[in-house]
């Protein structure tokens, strides 16, 4: 792409009216992606694929929780790029997706904490503890709920959206030293099983359920982001003509 | 680039350079106190405050596990190849808990250099495979030695 056309498509796609008519068109190519490799996932993770050779059934819930705990930490790193393209160029389609993916971020970090939990008893012996991996996977949830909380508090949009633009980038600080906190220091949580240099340590016939299901999150995570931004969107605008127009004529 | 935006951008490039960099130097100095559990030779190299309640880590030693009879007790030797400490424990142990497999002790090292341990956790190793696979590598029995993932980065 050339310099002036990236321009052009940067320019066209932070206009609000334009993002909230071809949004519309895209959720469908979000969507079904998002339904079909969950689907496999689930079904192929739960019914399919044979038990662990140490856990047994317990580890299934792999499919759930290292999907959930990927999108925790690449929504975060999301909100922060959006953050610096908010705050460096003031685009405020920037703004209003950091606004909607907070809470579709806090809800994968819930999912990921949660479901670690019921795995821990059983297999390490304990729900919790404050090893590196688990503090710092907690202190993502309450950055997620921080930006939330930020917005709500904040009367004038602009100035709410410039305070989550703010806390997303320090925040960001976080998601190296949790996904290396496995590396750096002695945790209860093991290291990683699929790393995109080093292969993976799991069968292949386990392992393709489970790409499919991170891969089918993060298209269920752009489904549900772009239809906050929508809902962002017209409220944020409610009073410009073009809401209105859009409004009453359908 | 407009001037502004480039002021601007440079600012928030600033901020992350120096969070990341405050950041980097408090975890460096609170290394120690990170850490969640001690390998057998950082105790035997004396870099592990003895006299208080601390996680020790690292294989059940093969052939190690005995249990004197009431059922409930259990002796056996948490090694990470260098060194090897002798664990005592009273309680009900996890699933995972097997020689060859890695485990977390939580207590105390008495004068005579046993571990006097109150809660053991298993850790996993972080490979998955079916029991046919499994049977095939003859795993199960697992390392002999301290995996990568059972040590924090030097």
């Amino acid at each position: 792409m050339t310099g002036t056309g990236f321009k052009r498509w940067f320019h066209r796609f932070g206009s609000l009216p334009y993002f909230y008519d071809v949004s519309a068109r895209w959720a469908v190519w979000l969507a079904v992606p998002a339904v079909v490799l969950i689907g496999y996932a689930l079904v192929a993770g739960l019914f399919v694929v044979p038990p662990d050779y140490q856990q047994g059934d317990v580890f299934r819930i792999i499919y759930i929780h290292v999907p959930s705990a990927w999108l925790s930490l690449f929504g975060y790193t999301a909100m922060a790029v959006a953050g610096v393209v908010a705050l460096v160029w003031r685009l405020k389609i920037a703004e209003i997706f950091i606004v909607a993916a907070a809470p579709v971020g806090a809800s994968f970090t819930f999912l990921a904490l949660v479901t670690g939990a019921i795995w821990g008893e059983p297999t390490w012996g304990t729900y919790w503890v404050w090893d590196a991996r688990l503090t710092s996977e907690l202190i993502l949830l309450f950055l997620y709920l921080g930006v939330i909380a930020l917005h709500q508090a904040i009367e004038s949009p602009r100035t709410a959206a410039r305070a989550c633009a703010l806390l997303s980038i320090v925040g960001v600080i976080n998601v190296p030293i949790i996904h290396y906190s496995v590396v750096w220091w002695t945790t209860l949580h093991q290291g990683s099983t699929v790393s995109l240099t080093g292969g993976s340590k799991m069968d292949a016939d386990m392992l393709w359920p489970l790409l499919a299901g991170a891969l089918g999150f993060t298209f269920l995570f752009g489904w549900l982001t772009l239809w906050g931004m929508r809902v962002q969107l017209l409220w944020r605008e409610r009073r410009s003509r073009w809401v209105m127009k859009r409004i009453t004529h359908g | 680039m407009t001037r502004t935006r480039r002021r601007r951008l440079l600012l928030v490039g600033s901020l992350l350079v120096g969070l990341g960099g405050a950041a980097a130097l408090m975890l460096t100095a609170f290394k120690q106190d990170v850490l969640y559990f001690h390998e057998p030779s950082a105790i035997a190299a004396g870099d592990v405050p003895i006299n208080t309640r601390f996680r020790i880590g690292g294989l059940v030693a093969a052939g190690s596990v005995n249990r004197p009879g009431d059922g409930l007790s259990v002796n056996f030797k948490i090694s990470d190849c260098a060194a090897t400490v002798p664990v005592r424990y009273r309680g009900t142990l996890p699933d995972l808990f097997r020689e060859g497999q890695g485990v977390i002790a939580y207590g105390k090292l008495d004068a005579a250099g046993e571990f006097e341990a109150d809660q053991i956790l298993a850790k996993h190793d972080s490979s998955y495979m079916s029991p046919d696979t499994a049977r095939a590598l003859k795993a199960g029995t697992a390392d002999a030695c301290m995996p990568a993932n059972m040590q924090a980065a030097r």
